[in-house]
Order: structure tokens, then C-alpha cells, then sequence
């Protein structure tokens, strides 16, 4: 529905934004190819030969991948399984008749405007402390050993924090997805004669659906390169035991300066995150349509 | 001056033609009417007029000289739209002065030009009110003043009245209509509604699928149809068409007879019938006729109160010289 | 539709709702209590709520540190910095999606959200190399592009999905009156689109504001954000929980008071318009 005129106007104003996002997508991703492929050392300078695969080789096969690979899919498991159900809950609490309505829920929605790094410290030396934190003291009241989390649970208690963050934003977004439900649609079920339970099987729980889709997508994308959380609480440790993915990969290459054995990780986590991406795309698609 | 003329106008989206060649006069103060079902192209070729749309091929003149490459800011049109597009965030007064503004008009003659349309239009009271504040017909009449106060070639109107209840409806065709009367400017009116464009038009352009059917004043395509489609389009209710041996009695492959066009009896006539329904509107009744061999649902415009009841056997005779015949491809004979 | 509700339900929900939000919010309440504690009270077992003696010591202390208001700054100059340069390339770019969609448009938008998709880390390497041997590491421009360029898909969407509930036919009935192209987009589309480019705005200043992979590994003592700041006291000689919270409360409480502001807008940004 446009002229000649307006056609033109358009490519020339949307152009800024597709050449800067082509160029961002292609350069970096096109040299991480290029040195996933190289015997590249920042420590050794002169040689960058052609190496063929050995860097996935070398990455894929290391003992480390296969504990980074596992943690990174129970860390996102996790705090997906808390998060949704959780989610749910608390948009179904949120829905409901209360005072204050509207003060619960911004107490609800605050830890995901924390920064993940403060959040991290705090949950790290305040509560998850053995001696200091808040846990330690609950336990000793409750006649248990004090327990260190980081120490002895890391993967668990980073889960913990990563929850703490995204809880929220499920809420929100269900919370948002339910007072959209028509409450026309319900009446008509009333009046059909379906009980309370029935209606939200037949109504509600088909209505959230979709947005819990989106939620665990989007968190997903998110979860997948969880980094700083781990980089301030536990580094990766104790030994391996809470390395994800993205941490591997920085330690690899900033840590280690293997800038070949980090690009081709980057590529496996590129990878990774497609296959995830294709499916949240194709719902937004659809979305567009509609 | 406001003379428009379309040569040859073609419109593609895609390989899709909506309007095949097209070729459509427009005299200078002519109140032509844009007539057709959804979906008929009456309102792109409204857009195409209006320099919204690109034509695909052909020449668009207004006051003959070539139009069809200016944008529309050039074209000295002014368009009322149906959803009225007023700009949200602007009073009435900055509403009706955006053209004015846009134009470079100084100040003192915006005024004075603000102030005459709203007075024409009943809207001094409320040129500090948003658009928000106002009624459906008030907003309309908001988006009339900012089309006249610009002083136009020609007024394009896209179904202005299709968002408003039906009795403001009426209230609104007759202003416009006075409008028209008033200012003698050229205005093209868009509108599925064969009412409207009886009641306002000069000149009726009925389309179909992009393709012109009939032009012409609304009771030369009230009196004679070109073919079936515009003689089942105009009229209310619609004219009853009866094919088989009574239409080649009368050397036709369809005939048709306006409900207005057939006497009702209870004891005798052409043909006979069981009333259905029976519509009283208290100046008309429209009785409805199941009748027998085959003929169909018929419909007798009565006047008056007529006292029928469903079930009711009844008989019908068409007036002889009232009756149109078409032949087998819907053309008028 | 109102229902009734019994009181004692009402009564049952609000308690209910009200424990479960203050056990969520109290990580926060409890960081805010302890910035204005000793560093003795901070961390006495058991944990004093609220009487403890209340002081600024911290707050004094932690805006001592020559540096603390230096990265405060730079969080601003980044996450202000890059949504303004972002908002000044996706205006134009969601003004032409919206109005004069075309047939590759779908595929456009979708394209970009897929530039979000791509991780961080796939990118990492080159990009740290690119920033040293370019100077751009650990200045603020540096970061300012790069974020710029991970916000960049969501500015064009959120903008993409509020101009197209403004209806085009109040552009077309502004460029019937004459306006020019320019005069269409600065009188017309702009002031009515206002909600929506502050809404983007917040969420992305928001959003800039807590962004932890890039501050992290690409900025040192110049350029640090306050996400990079506080990071700095995980380190064992950093230390000390009553300047931590005091730290972490001013880190945070701007952005947990313009996000209260962005709850709806929240919703529809970050799930490109799929919930609203």
C-alpha cells in the first residue's frame, strides 16, 4: 500500500540498521570460523597455521565439554522448571482479588531489575555464606550442619540465583498473558456449565500456552549464555564442577589465550543456540501474522 | 476547478489486476459516487486518484494537466478518510489548520479560515477539544473541516460514514450533500451503501472486480440497468429476476421486476404465492412470496399498511412496462 | 465483569500474595538494611533486622573511593549513549517496517531478531581482539558500539510493534494535506508515537544498564560500569558486606525505580511483541 516514492524512502531508512546488523553478524562470526580452524595462540604469535577440525577435536573430546555441556543443560533445565511453574503460580496468586495488588506485584517484579553481578554477590555473601550468611543462621536455628552452598552445591545454588532473577519475568509475562484472557470467554464457559476446574483446563491453561512457550524460549536464549553470575560467585569451580558452556569458553580463550580452541567452542555455542532460535522464531512468525 | 480524468488507468499488486484499463470523466462540481460490493476496487481507485497508490499504467489528469506522477501533497486533493484520521495529539483548531500549516498559510488567514469552517461545520465550541473528547459525528465533521479550509480541486471521501450509527447517517449524507451544494466543488464519494449513492450522487459510477459496470445519474440506473448486476445492486429491496418460460414469454433469458413494480391481490394475478414474511415499515410493507412453479422468493413493495399474514395465499402481477429484460450473458435487451 | 468475593477469600489471597512477594523482594530489602550498618553489624549472627545503629558510613565511604562516581558515570554515558544512537537508526528503519511494509519486511525483522540469538561467546574472541589491536578496549565508545549493536534488534522491534498500532491512514491523510515526507514523520508520526519511543527508551536504558558479558570482559579500571564495579568485590579483600550493599543499593536503585515505571512495556519489549 505505497508509491513508487515512499518505497524508496523506506529502503533508504532502513538501511543504516540492516548494513550495521549485517555487518555485526558477519565480520565476528566469519572470523571466529576462520580462527576455529587455526593453530592460534595468543601466547605463541608466530604461527597461525591451518588446522583443520583438531580445535573442535581438541574442544569437544576434552573431558571439561562434556561436564560444560551437562552443566550448561541442567542450568538451564533448572531454572526453566522453577521459573515456568513457578511463573504460573505466582500469576495465578497475582490474578486474584487482594489488597495492594499492585505493591505485591512490584515487590514480585524487582530482583529482575537487579544487575545479575549484585545479585550474585549478594545471594553469594550475604545469604549462601557459611559462616556469615542468612542460610547458615536459618540451619543452626533449625539444628542443621551449616551447608556451603557454593562450595559443596555450586551448580544448585547458582541455579538458585539464576532463579531468583527470572522468576519475574515469568510472572510478569504470564500475569500479563492471563488478565488478557477475555473474561467473555470465561462467562461462556459458565454459562456452558463447565466448573472452575474445567474452565482453566479448557480456557486458561490453552490461553497461557503460548505465552509459556514464548517464556521458556526467551529465557533459554538468555539461560544458554549465563556468564556473569558464574564469573563473580563461583569461577567455573570448584574444579569444573559449575563451568558452563560460555564460561569454558572464556576461560579457553582469555584465560588460556587459545584463541583457536575458544572460537570453535564459540561456534558449538553458536550452534547450540540455533537450534533454540529456530523454534522461538518460528512462533514470533507466526505472531506477525496474526 | 476540480476536472478529473482517468485514462486507461490499470492497477496490478503483483500479477494481481484490480483495476483492469479503466477510462472515467469527471466534470468540474460533479458529485460522483463510487458504488460496489467489498472488495469491488472503488476505494483504490479512490487511492489512485489521490496519489496514495502508484497507477500501474495510464494517465490521471486533473484539470488536464498530467497528475499521475505527483505525490499527493501536489494534487490539490483533500481526502476524508473512513476511520477519519485525525491526528490524536492535536486540537480540533490545529487539526483543521495542519493543511494550512503545511501550505505556508500566515497566520491571520488560518484563522479566519479556521473560523469560517467551523462555523459552516457547528464546531466552535469545541476547536480546543482533542479528538478523543469528541463524538463520531463531531470527529467527522472535524475531518470535513480540515479538508474544506485547505479550498481543494476536488473533495475524495473514502466511506466516511460507514463508522457512524445509522441516524446520524442520514444527518450527515444531507450535510454533505449541502455541502456539495454550497461550496460546487467536485467530490468523489466512496461507499458500498447503494442508499448513499442514490441519495447524494450526480453521477454514479458502479464497479465490479476493478471493472466499470454502469456510469450514469441514479435514476438512469435506477430506470435502466445495463445489465443484471447493476439492477440487483441499486434498488432497496432488491428487483426480483424470474427466468424460464415467463422470461422467454418476453423474447428474454431473465427478466426482472422491482418489488415497487408488482401489485399484490388476494384473488387474482399472474402468479401465485404463499406470503412468508411480512416487513412493516408503517409507509411500506414488503411482503415476501414463496411462489409456486418454481419461480422462487419474491418481494412486493406494498404502500402502506397492508394487512397480510404468513401463510396467507396471495397472487402477483408485474406492470408490464416496468419489466427489464436481459439476455443470457446479463445484458440489458 | 465484578464479582463477589468474600471477604475472608480476599483476606486469604492477600496474605498469601503478600508473603510470597516479600520472601521474593527480600534479598533486596535485606541488601538495603545492611548498607546502613556497621561492617560488625553486617555480618552478626544472629542477623540484626533493624536494630542496628543506623549510619551513611557506607554510603560516605563508598562515594570516597574516587572511583565509585566514575562508574557510575559510565554506566550512564553506556546504557544513555547506546540507546539514543540506537533509537536514531531503528526510528527510520521501524517508521519504513510499519508503514511501507513490503514483501521481504517479515523476513527482515526476523532476520534481526535472529542477530539477538547469536551468543555472545560465538563472537567473543574476534571481538576482543578487534577492541585490543583497535585501542577500544576498556574505553566507553567501545562499549557503547557493542551495545548499540546486541540492543539494536530490540529498539527496531519495539518501535516496530507500537508505530504499527498507529494507523496509516493518519499518515496518509497528513501527506493528503501536504506534507512533505520530513514534516509527516516530525509532526505527525513522532509526537504520536511519543509513548512508545520513551517506553523503548526506559527499557533499554534498563536493560544497557544491567548488561554483565561485554562490561565484564571488555572493560578495566577506565571504562567499568557499575556491573563491572561490583564485580570487583568478589574478590576475598574486597570483602565487606556493609559497602557491597551499600554499593549494590545505588547500583541498583535507579533502574529498580525506572523499571517499576516500564512493567507493561517490559512485557511487549522483551518478547518482541508476542505478549502484550
Amino acid at each position: 500500500m505505497a508509491t513508487q516514492h515512499s518505497r524508496a524512502a523506506a529502503r533508504l531508512m532502513i538501511s543504516p540498521a540492516v548494513i550495521l546488523l549485517f555487518l555485526w553478524m558477519a565480520v565476528p562470526l566469519g572470523m571466529t570460523i576462520y580462527f576455529s580452524f587455526l593453530n592460534y595462540n595468543l601466547l605463541i604469535p608466530s604461527a597461525h597455521n591451518f588446522i583443520g577440525l583438531q580445535n573442535y577435536d581438541f574442544f569437544v573430546t576434552d573431558p571439561a565439554f562434556v561436564t560444560a555441556l551437562v552443566n550448561t543443560l541442567v542450568l538451564v533445565l533448572g531454572v526453566l522448571v522453577i521459573t515456568t511453574v513457578g511463573g504460573v503460580l505466582m500469576a495465578l496468586l497475582l490474578d486474584r482479588p487482594m489488597w495492594g495488588q499492585g505493591i505485591v506485584r512490584i515487590l514480585v517484579i524487582a530482583p529482575f531489575f537487579v544487575m545479575p553481578t549484585v545479585s550474585a554477590l549478594v545471594w553469594k555473601n550475604m545469604f549462601m555464606n557459611p559462616v556469615n550468611g542468612i542460610f547458615a543462621w536459618v540451619f543452626h536455628l533449625l539444628g542443621i550442619q551449616p551447608f556451603d552452598f557454593l562450595a559443596q552445591a555450586p551448580l544448585f545454588s547458582i541455579i538458585m540465583i539464576v532463579s531468583w532473577e527470572w522468576l519475574p519475568f515469568a510472572a510478569l509475562i504470564l500475569l500479563t498473558a492471563l488478565q488478557s484472557l477475555d473474561s467473555e470467554q470465561i462467562e461462556a464457559a459458565e454459562m456452558d456449565g463447565a466448573s472452575a476446574f474445567s474452565r482453566f483446563i479448557y480456557i486458561t491453561v490453552p490461553h497461557l500456552t503460548r505465552s509459556i512457550t514464548v517464556v521458556i524460549l526467551i529465557q533459554t536464549i538468555f539461560l544458554l549464555s549465563i556468564f556473569a553470575e558464574i564469573y563473580v560467585t563461583t569461577n567455573g569451580g570448584p574444579g569444573n564442577a559449575s563451568t558452563n558452556i560460555p564460561f569454558m569458553i572464556y576461560s579457553q580463550s582469555l584465560l588460556q589465550f587459545d584463541v583457536g580452541g575458544g572460537s570453535a567452542g564459540g561456534i558449538i555455542a553458536v550452534i547450540l543456540a540455533n537450534i533454540v532460535a529456530i523454534f522461538l522464531m518460528r512462533m514470533i512468525g507466526k505472531n506477525l501474522e496474526a | 476547478m476540480g476536472k478529473i480524468s482517468l485514462k486507461q488507468v490499470v492497477k496490478k499488486f503483483g500479477e494481481v489486476e484490480v483495476i483492469p484499463p479503466l477510462d472515467l470523466e469527471i466534470e468540474d462540481g460533479e458529485f460522483v459516487v463510487f458504488v460496489g460490493p467489498s472488495g469491488c476496487g472503488k476505494s483504490t481507485l479512490l487511492r489512485l486518484i489521490a496519489g496514495l497508490e502508484d497507477v500501474s499504467d495510464g494517465r490521471i489528469e486533473i484539470d488536464g494537466k498530467d497528475a499521475t506522477d505527483l505525490a499527493p501533497a501536489e494534487r490539490r486533493l483533500a481526502m476524508v478518510f473512513q476511520s477519519y484520521a485525525l491526528y490524536p495529539h492535536m486540537t480540533v483548531r490545529k487539526n483543521i489548520a495542519f493543511p494550512l500549516k503545511m501550505a505556508g498559510v500566515d497566520h491571520a488567514e488560518q484563522e479566519r479560515r479556521i473560523a469560517s469552517a467551523a462555523k459552516a461545520l457547528n464546531l466552535t465550541d469545541y476547536l480546543d477539544r482533542r479528538p478523543g473528547q469528541l463524538s463520531g459525528g463531531q470527529r467527522q465533521r472535524v475531518a470535513i473541516g480540515r479538508a474544506i479550509v485547505r479550498e481543494p480541486a476536488a473533495f475524495l471521501f473514502d466511506e466516511p460514514l460507514s463508522n457512524l450509527d445509522a441516524a446520524l447517517r442520514v444527518g450527515m449524507r444531507l450535510e454533505i450533500t449541502e455541502l456539495h451544494h454550497r461550496l460546487a466543488t467536485t467530490m468523489i464519494y466512496v461507499t458500498h451503501d447503494q442508499v448513499e449513492a442514490m441519495t447524494m450522487a450526480d453521477k454514479i459510477v458502479v464497479l465490479r472486480a476493478g471493472v466499470v459496470e454502469q456510469v450514469g445519474s441514479p435514476l438512469e440506473l435506477y430506470r435502466t440497468p445495463q445489465n443484471l448486476f447493476v439492477a440487483g445492486f441499486i434498488g432497496s429491496p432488491k428487483m426480483n429476476f424470474v427466468t424460464g418460460k415467463d422470461a422467454a414469454a418476453h423474447d428474454a433469458h431473465t427478466i426482472g421486476v422491482r418489488p415497487e413494480h408488482v401489485k399484490l391481490s388476494k384473488d387474482t394475478g399472474h402468479w401465485a404465492g404463499t406470503v412468508g414474511v411480512s416487513e412493516h415499515l408503517g409507509s411500506d410493507t414488503f411482503v415476501h412470496v414463496e411462489t409456486e412453479g418454481g419461480l422462487g422468493l419474491m418481494t412486493v413493495r406494498v404502500d402502506g399498511e397492508m394487512d397480510v399474514h404468513h401463510g396467507d395465499r396471495v397472487f402477483l402481477t408485474p406492470e408490464e412496462d416496468k419489466i427489464h429484460r436481459f439476455d443470457e450473458k446479463g445484458q440489458r435487451l | 465483569m465484578a464479582r463477589r468475593v468474600t471477604t475472608r477469600a480476599k483476606l486469604t489471597n492477600t496474605i498469601i500474595a503478600w508473603f510470597v512477594g516479600l520472601t521474593i523482594f527480600f534479598p533486596i530489602l535485606w541488601t538495603f538494611l545492611t548498607s546502613f550498618k556497621t561492617e560488625g553489624d553486617a555480618v552478626a549472627i544472629p542477623p540484626k533486622f533493624l536494630d542496628f545503629h543506623w549510619t551513611l558510613e557506607n554510603y560516605i565511604q563508598v562515594n570516597d573511593r574516587s572511583d565509585y562516581l566514575l562508574h557510575f558515570w559510565n554506566s550512564v554515558v553506556i546504557s544513555v549513549g547506546s540507546t539514543l544512537i540506537g533509537l536514531a537508526i531503528a526510528i527510520p528503519a521501524a517508521w519504513a517496517m510499519a508503514f511501507v511494509p513490503g514483501k521481504r519486511t517479515k523476513d527482515v525483522l526476523m532476520w534481526m531478531l535472529s542477530t539477538k540469538m547469536m551468543p555472545a561467546v560465538g563472537v567473543l574472541v574476534p571481538i576482543y581482539l578487534m577492541f585490543k589491536n583497535t585501542g577500544l578496549l576498556d574505553t566507553r565508545i567501545g562499549l557503547v558500539i557493542i551495545l548499540t549493536l546486541i540492543d539494536l534488534p530490540i529498539i527496531v522491534w519495539m518501535l516496530f510493534t507500537y508505530f504499527k498500532e498507529i494507523p496509516g491512514e493518519i499518515l496518509e491523510a497528513a501527506r493528503m494535506d501536504g506534507a512533505t515526507l520530513r514534516s509527516e514523520i516530525l509532526y505527525v508520526l513522532t509526537p504520536m508515537a511519543i509513548p512508545g519511543i520513551a517506553s523503548t527508551f526506559l527499557l533499554n536504558v534498563i536493560l544497557a544498564w544491567n548488561e554483565a558479558f561485554w562490561t565484564l570482559l571488555l572493560t578495566a579500571a577506565n571504562a567499568a560500569p557499575l556491573t563491572a564495579f561490583i564485580a570487583s568485590f568478589s574478590a576475598p579483600e574486597g570483602l565487606f558486606y556493609a559497602k557491597l550493599s551499600a554499593a549494590s543499593t545505588m547500583a541498583i536503585a535507579p533502574i529498580l525505580i525506572l523499571g517499576w515505571f516500564s512493567q507493561k512495556q517490559l512485557v511487549r519489549g522483551l518478547t518482541f511483541g508476542a505478549v502484550k
